[in-house]
């Protein structure tokens, strides 16, 4: 009956060890971040963009990419999507005939594909080394390839899509858009908004830009409005254009936390592309997991302590040694 | 004591060269050529990767499901040291054994898929590691299970090399590594699951589930026994001994109560979140999910009765119902249900030369294993010789 008792001890330690570990409270809930106060971003209004693609050209001059061809003739940078290659590229929505601009039916839209910069993004939770980071003052999620192991983990968490394996390289980089940090030393700002001839991208504090892009869409359709060009804040280059047909949703505002980069669009944004994402990000829940069960390592001390302890008394010393000595005696 | 009067290990012996181990010669040379084509010309030389479906099967076959399938020592040691379930002693060995190859394999191939490799090194070190990187964890906990693994299988080699000393040393602390050697791979198997969650919408709502690390780990455990049912019963056919039905019987009634448990946390997970309307729609994702489902399910119609459990066919169908089920979780998690948002335009089937590569990496398994069994003390002592 010892033996049973013992068995019954060490099944129920063993059991309470298992639970421990596995169904920890959520007492390291983390709550989805929201953008740092001087963030760094960009507000793509389709209805403005003409599809003219300078900032697609811009892009990859100021981050020194070389052309990517979809055309048999190879003659200039033809890009289908963004890549290790391609950080920027404007896309487009066509239904029907493609009649009218900016609608859903018989219509045609743009759109822009690159960082959002998001407020809680899922590739700086994932990267294991800390490769991919986001400045606590600018916001911007950065890259560093000096630091990167080269998993691809943030390829795949990225909701967007957005960053980008070189594959066709044995020492291959992420590639993805860094908001031209790199120029802003020179007085510089992101390249694709410095170019975009109607301001379509627009380049500023995400603050100001989420004021600008919320004036826009309570402003009647049709009516005329002044539309800044290159940066808020910066030289004067605005312009009067008709105001377009907005969706009463500013793109970025709540997704994930917010992104720094914003969207307007007069066609529903999952069609030209953007996912519909829930305002709690999944890198809060993912580190609330991780924090539950690891934070402070306390957990795993405390369940190394206990099956320590369980197994002291169920591993027989001379288990093994009993063994090898019988087959000594027998050779 | 009566307990550990067990059949004593002894090497089989036999002939290393054989039909089976010259075969896994020709397919570890195979890889190690595309290996090196992939080292000096890059991932997308050999691989169909790509940025819709970066991680192809050296990331979920080799490492996921490799090191799911090299569960088998950590399940059996969990039941032996933890459980004191001393009968089952005659089966750590071989399963540990397993476990090793399985899990240096799972370390060496996620190696080889790391595009900037040379900086691996970044992820064990304090200022670059990132603690809420769910794969930061998986990382360290899978390196450090491997060393481990390696000390409580030391025994077998320092026993060949009659290093009695060292034995004695080490037997005083073994408790404490077979501790950890169970606590390792509940957080990394759990958290081969979690890694799903920072992934979002991107993954099916059939697989994304705030509770991926229990279905990972339960999963990990049920595989772990569904293993050495399968391996148990190849390496009795193989090398023609007598298979431990004695033994096999009362583990598999085991590995059901588990399996069970598993299964009501997946109904009552799918059902909570609403998640069922997927499994329902006529797309290659829902027969792939019914087939993990229905393979979790068979063990109980296979292996369901004592009189079946004592069936050696049964317990290896079981075995093989058990991996394909855990197998496909994990296929249909990372690949299969995966890419939600930029699954569009983007495909991955993986190319000859990545199915080349992994089939290596078992054929390295399966040959280390003969080796070992052949030349050390792993396998229970029987009185009739290997005769092939």
């Amino acid at each position: 009956m010892a033996s049973r008792r013992h068995f019954l001890k060490g099944a129920l330690a063993g059991g309470a060890a298992l639970a421990g570990a596995t169904l920890a409270p959520e007492a390291c809930a983390r709550d989805t971040h929201t953008r740092p106060a001087e963030g760094l971003g960009l507000l793509y209004d389709a209805t403005l963009c003409i599809g003219c693609k300078a900032c697609v050209a811009a892009c990859k001059e100021a981050n020194g990419n070389p052309p990517e061809f979809s055309t048999e003739d190879q003659l200039w940078d033809t890009p289908l999507d963004t890549s290790g290659y391609t950080f920027n590229i404007i896309k487009m929505y066509r239904n029907g005939t493609m009649q009218t601009k900016d609608a859903e039916v018989n219509g045609f839209s743009f759109m822009k594909t690159s960082c959002m910069h998001c407020a809680d993004p899922s590739c700086v939770s994932a990267c294991p080394v800390s490769a991919m980071v986001k400045d606590p003052i600018t916001g911007i999620v950065s890259y560093d390839p000096a630091i990167c192991v080269g998993c691809r983990y943030c390829v795949v968490a990225c909701p967007f899509g957005i960053p980008k394996y070189q594959y066709d390289s044995p020492t291959g980089k992420i590639g993805k858009c860094e908001l031209c940090r790199h120029r802003y030393a020179d007085g510089h700002y992101s390249a694709c908004a410095e170019v975009c001839p109607t301001g379509a991208t627009l380049y500023g504090k995400t603050a100001d830009l989420l004021a600008e892009a919320k004036r826009r869409i309570a402003l009647a359709p049709g009516s005329r409005t002044s539309y800044p060009r290159g940066k808020i804040g910066g030289p004067d280059q605005s312009y009067e254009a008709p105001v377009g047909n907005y969706l009463q949703h500013v793109y970025g505002e709540h997704e994930y936390g917010g992104t720094q980069v914003l969207k307007l669009s007069a066609v529903n944004f999952q069609k030209v592309g953007m996912p519909d994402l829930p305002a709690k990000s999944s890198a809060a829940t993912s580190e609330t997991i991780q924090h539950s069960l690891y934070g402070g390592l306390v957990l795993p001390v405390v369940a190394l302590g206990a099956l320590s302890f369980i197994a002291k008394r169920n591993v027989k010393p001379d288990d093994d040694a009993a063994a090898s000595d019988h087959k000594e005696e027998q050779s | 004591m009566s307990a550990h009067a067990h059949a004593v290990p002894a090497p089989v012996g036999g002939n290393l060269l054989n039909a089976v181990t010259l075969v896994c010669g020709v397919l570890i040379a195979i890889m190690a050529a595309i290996l090196l084509t992939r080292f000096i010309f890059g991932l997308g030389s050999v691989t169909n990767i790509n940025d819709g479906y970066s991680w192809g099967i050296w990331v979920v076959v080799d490492v996921m499901i490799g090191s799911a399938l090299a569960c088998g020592g950590f399940s059996v040691a969990l039941l032996v040291y933890i459980f004191n379930k001393g009968q089952y002693h005659p089966l750590v060995r071989p399963a540990l054994l397993a476990s090793l190859f399985g899990y240096t394999l799972a370390g060496t191939g996620i190696f080889v898929d790391l595009g900037r490799w040379w900086n691996f090194w970044h992820i064990f070190w304090p200022s670059y590691s990132n603690p809420n990187s769910v794969m930061f964890e998986v990382a360290v906990c899978v390196t450090a299970y491997i060393v481990v693994m390696w000390i409580e299988f030391s025994p077998v080699f320092l026993e060949k090399l009659g290093m009695k000393d060292v034995r004695q040393k080490l037997n005083k602390l073994l408790f404490f590594f077979i501790a950890l050697g169970v606590l390792l791979p509940m957080m990394h198997q759990s958290s081969l699951g979690t890694m799903l969650v920072v992934m979002g919408s991107q993954v099916n709502p059939l697989w994304q589930t705030p509770l991926q690390p229990v279905i990972y780990l339960l999963t990990a455990i049920v595989i772990g026994y569904g293993v050495v049912l399968f391996e148990s019963c190849v390496a009795a056919a193989s090398y023609r001994r007598s298979i431990e039905v004695q033994l096999l019987d009362p583990l598999a009634k085991i590995m059901l109560g588990v399996l069970a448990l598993y299964l009501v946390v997946r109904l009552v997970d799918l059902t909570v979140r609403g998640a069922w309307g997927g499994a329902f729609e006529f797309s290659g994702i829902a027969v792939s999910f019914w087939i993990e489902n229905l393979a979790f399910l068979a063990p109980f119609i296979l292996i369901g009765s004592t009189q079946a459990r004592r069936n050696p066919a049964n317990l290896f169908l079981a075995g093989i119902a058990i991996m394909v089920g855990g197998v496909l979780l994990r296929l249909n998690g990372f690949l299969i249900g995966y890419g939600h948002h930029t699954g569009t335009g983007w495909s991955y089937f993986p190319s000859i030369y990545e199915i080349m590569v992994t089939t290596g990496f078992f054929a390295i398994e399966v040959l280390g294993y003969i080796i070992i069994t052949r030349r050390f003390p792993v396998l229970p002592r029987e009185d009739a010789r290997a005769t092939i």
